[in-house]
């Protein structure tokens, strides 16, 4: 993994208005090399920051850096270290997990050696090679964001950005994708998430921001959250108190507050 | 009034219901305001019709009921009645394979066939009130003229209705019977579009073999087919007849095709919900394999989109068929252009717009796959390409397939006339590039399985893009004979391309 700038993700006073401010002078950065899961109520405007990071959303004001690139100034560059994988696969039915690794490899401009390998890898990796010649109409919902995650990391990029990649997984298909991610983080890869799955942001991610109205409202180590909400004498001697404890004290703090 | 729930006449209010709401989205577009613009629309569009009836049929209102009557009226009802059974069999395939509220439906302890044969008599009825609008003026025009005989014409559409989603099921029941749920989606819509197209294709072609011209109604004006047809007692005179206001005729023709439709309705609805769940089930039936090199030779950005749109077209047959279907229109010009070998080059004439206005057609649909129906539009969206190099690498995809289909009939006209080649190819490429534009101008997001739904989506993009290939084929048309007399139309095309440009609702620049 090539090495860059401290700070994976930089962003600063990120505003995005729909009818209503949906992203509100966000403040977030996320150092190389981190597991951070961004999580918060419906609405709250996580899916808006993350499609402005990838680019697929451009802010009304404030500035994002992805590796030390200004992806405001030069969205090509920063899409080169990127890569985006929602919670709704979007593959192309009529292409076979290889044809689409391929063609995803190409739009990367991976060398067409280089992205053979690392497809066959990929696909050996996420227990998708007995399919690999098949069209993916016929794949379920699993089988779909496994391909979408492959051709993510075809390219091999330095931040991964996921919006609710484990909804509608099962049991299997969810450990697959986890242990893919942990180990892109082994790799020196940063990955951002955002989950309504609470018990994973907890066990995977190294760092949790929880966000509400358009801003972080608390961030860190689930037990520096724990601190902020002051949860932990309330939750009991045994464990702690878990991160729904803690998300719904301060997201309930917050919605005092406002 | 609320009916019974569970009844037939619950689950008709039920649809009506969903139906007249469903209409007014698509005509309003989620804004009312819309929807007094809408009404003034249809209100000019009627009259307009009136006035083009008036010029086209208001001499025959005094028909007499002769062979030469009988036959015309026939040619025309039949020609109405294969457009009206397309429709119906389109209706018919969409209600097997949409799922909406089907699941629902199934696992409710309702009795869903009451439902079923509410919805086939749904489909009988849309396929009537689409065919009304069009033919009212005529028939207006006709009564006016003629006398209120003419009024029998308008249970004759009733009619004809009933009969053609009567036959549709027929023949979509026994497709699926012959080739099961997964293929008969695709040939039944493709059966659906032959119908509609063959009977006027077909008295083209005649017309072009027997006569030397294009125009269909020279067969059902000519001599030979008067003298093979039946004498005007025949029952196959019986629409025309009824048409015509004989009352007997138009009971008889009504009693049948009632008839028709009840039996259907009787046959098929206990089975609606059999068929619907094998179509449900057919996506997932088998594996299709493709083994091929995927990673195979070094490929840019571009080469991959490229690429990409081409392998997608040509694995979708559906999509292949809806856009080449245009194409069986150049059938016609194509056996003119053979004649016209031995008969000089007038003809040719024809031929160039008609090559023109089909590649604007095509290139149309296919633009509108490949810039608006993205399956993927994130993907695309997030690489490192810039947006003007994705855009560019979609116009080749289109113009490439342009190209394919029509360079070898080009190549052949050079062959007839290298000038009207030359033209030909010249307004292929404006036409084919005006289209483009305007697909990309008014470009959205869609899956590319609503193709069918693009012309809804934008009726303004929809006329320019069908009034500036008019304009080019019309200008290529007078090119043939004089290049300066071409500008007059052309300068009309781009006022529409400009008037395109003006009202899209994206930014400029890409």
């Amino acid at each position: 993994m090539v090495s860059f700038a401290p700070f994976a993700l930089e962003i600063h006073g990120l505003v995005k208005r729909f009818d209503r401010p949906a992203v509100d002078g966000l403040e977030l950065t996320v150092r190389a090399g981190e597991f951070y899961a961004l999580v918060g109520p419906n609405g709250a405007g996580k899916t808006t920051t993350l499609r402005m990071i990838a680019g697929l959303l451009r802010p009304d004001a404030g500035t994002i850096r992805v590796g030390g690139i200004d992806a405001l100034a030069d969205p090509v560059a920063a899409k080169r270290i990127v890569a985006w994988i929602s919670d709704e696969p979007m593959i192309y039915d009529k292409l076979t997990p290889r044809e689409y690794l391929a063609f995803v490899a190409g739009l990367w401009g991976v060398e067409p050696a280089l992205a053979a390998a690392r497809g066959c890898e990929l696909l050996t990796w996420l227990g998708l090679a007995p399919h690999a010649d098949e069209r993916c109409e016929s794949f379920s919902k699993g089988m779909r964001q496994k391909v979408a995650l492959a051709g993510a990391l075809i390219h091999e990029p330095r931040v991964i950005i996921l919006d609710e990649p484990l909804t509608g997984l099962d049991a299997g298909s969810a450990r697959q994708v986890k242990t893919v991610l942990r180990e892109r983080t082994r790799a020196g890869g940063t990955i951002v998430m955002t989950t309504h799955i609470l018990e994973v942001a907890e066990r995977m991610a190294d760092r949790i921001g929880i966000i509400a109205h358009g801003k972080l409202i608390a961030e860190g180590t689930l037990e520096e959250l724990r601190l902020q909400a002051g949860t932990e004498a309330d939750a009991g001697a045994h464990d702690g108190g878990s991160l729904e404890d803690t998300f719904l004290a301060l997201v309930a703090e917050q919605a005092q507050a406002a | 009034m609320s009916a019974a729930a569970g009844t037939a006449f619950w689950f008709a209010q039920h649809e009506s219901r969903l139906a007249w709401r469903d209409w007014l989205a698509m005509i309003a577009a989620g804004r009312r305001e819309r929807l007094r613009k809408v009404a003034i629309g249809v209100i000019a569009f009627i009259l307009f019709m009136h006035f083009v009836a008036y010029w086209m049929v208001g001499r025959y209102a005094a028909a007499a009921i002769d062979k030469q009557t009988l036959l015309a009226i026939t040619g025309s009802v039949l020609l109405s009645w294969m457009l009206m059974i397309s429709q119906a069999m389109e209706s018919i395939t969409r209600a097997f394979y949409t799922r909406s509220d089907l699941d629902l439906i199934l696992a409710s302890p309702a009795d869903a066939n009451k439902l079923f044969g509410v919805r086939i008599a749904t489909v009988a009825l849309g396929t009537t009130m689409m065919a009304l609008p069009l033919a009212a003026p005529f028939i207006d025009v006709l009564i006016a003229r003629g006398g209120w005989r003419w009024l029998g014409a308008y249970g004759l559409i009733v009619a004809m209705g009933a009969a053609a989603t009567a036959l549709a099921v027929g023949l979509t029941v026994a497709l699926f019977r012959v080739l099961g749920a997964k293929r008969t989606r695709f040939v039944a819509q493709v059966v659906a579009a032959l119908i509609g197209a063959a009977f006027v294709i077909g008295l083209q072609v005649a017309a072009i073999l027997s006569y030397g011209t294009i125009s269909r109604v020279a067969v059902l004006q000519s001599g030979t087919l008067l003298a093979l047809a039946p004498g005007i007692g025949s029952l196959l005179w019986w629409p025309a007849r009824a048409a015509l206001g004989d009352g007997l005729a138009l009971f008889g023709v009504l009693a049948t095709s009632l008839a028709l439709l009840g039996a259907a309705i009787a046959f098929v609805a206990p089975r609606f919900g059999e068929y619907a769940i094998a179509a449900a089930g057919a996506g997932h039936s088998s594996v299709v394999r493709a083994r091929r090199d995927a990673f195979r030779g070094r490929t840019s950005p571009r080469g991959a989109l490229r690429r990409k749109e081409w392998i997608l077209l040509r694995r979708d047959p559906w999509l292949m068929s809806q856009s080449l279907m245009q194409m069986l229109y150049l059938v016609p010009p194509a056996l003119m252009l053979w004649r016209s070998f031995d008969r000089g080059n007038g003809a040719l004439q024809l031929v160039v717009p008609v090559l023109v206005m089909a590649a604007g057609q095509l290139a149309g649909g296919l633009a509108w796959l490949a810039i608006s129906g993205e399956d993927a539009p994130d993907l695309v969206a997030t690489a490192p390409v810039r947006p003007r190099c994705i855009l560019r690498a979609k116009i080749e995809a289109v113009l490439g397939v342009v190209a394919v289909v029509f360079l070898p009939l080009v190549a052949v006209l050079a062959v007839a006339s290298p000038w009207h080649a030359l033209v030909a190819g010249g307004g292929i490429v404006i036409a084919a590039a005006a289209a483009t534009a305007v697909q990309f101008w008014f470009r959205g997001q869609a899956k590319r399985s609503q193709f069918r739904r693009r012309q809804v989506s934008s009726r303004l993009a929809t006329f320019a893009e069908a009034f500036s290939s008019i304009g080019w084929a019309a200008a290529a048309a007078v090119a043939t004979a004089s290049v300066w007399l071409a500008i007059a139309p052309a300068v009309l095309a781009l006022m529409v391309l400009g008037g395109a440009w003006s009202m899209s609702p994206r930014p400029r620049i890409a």
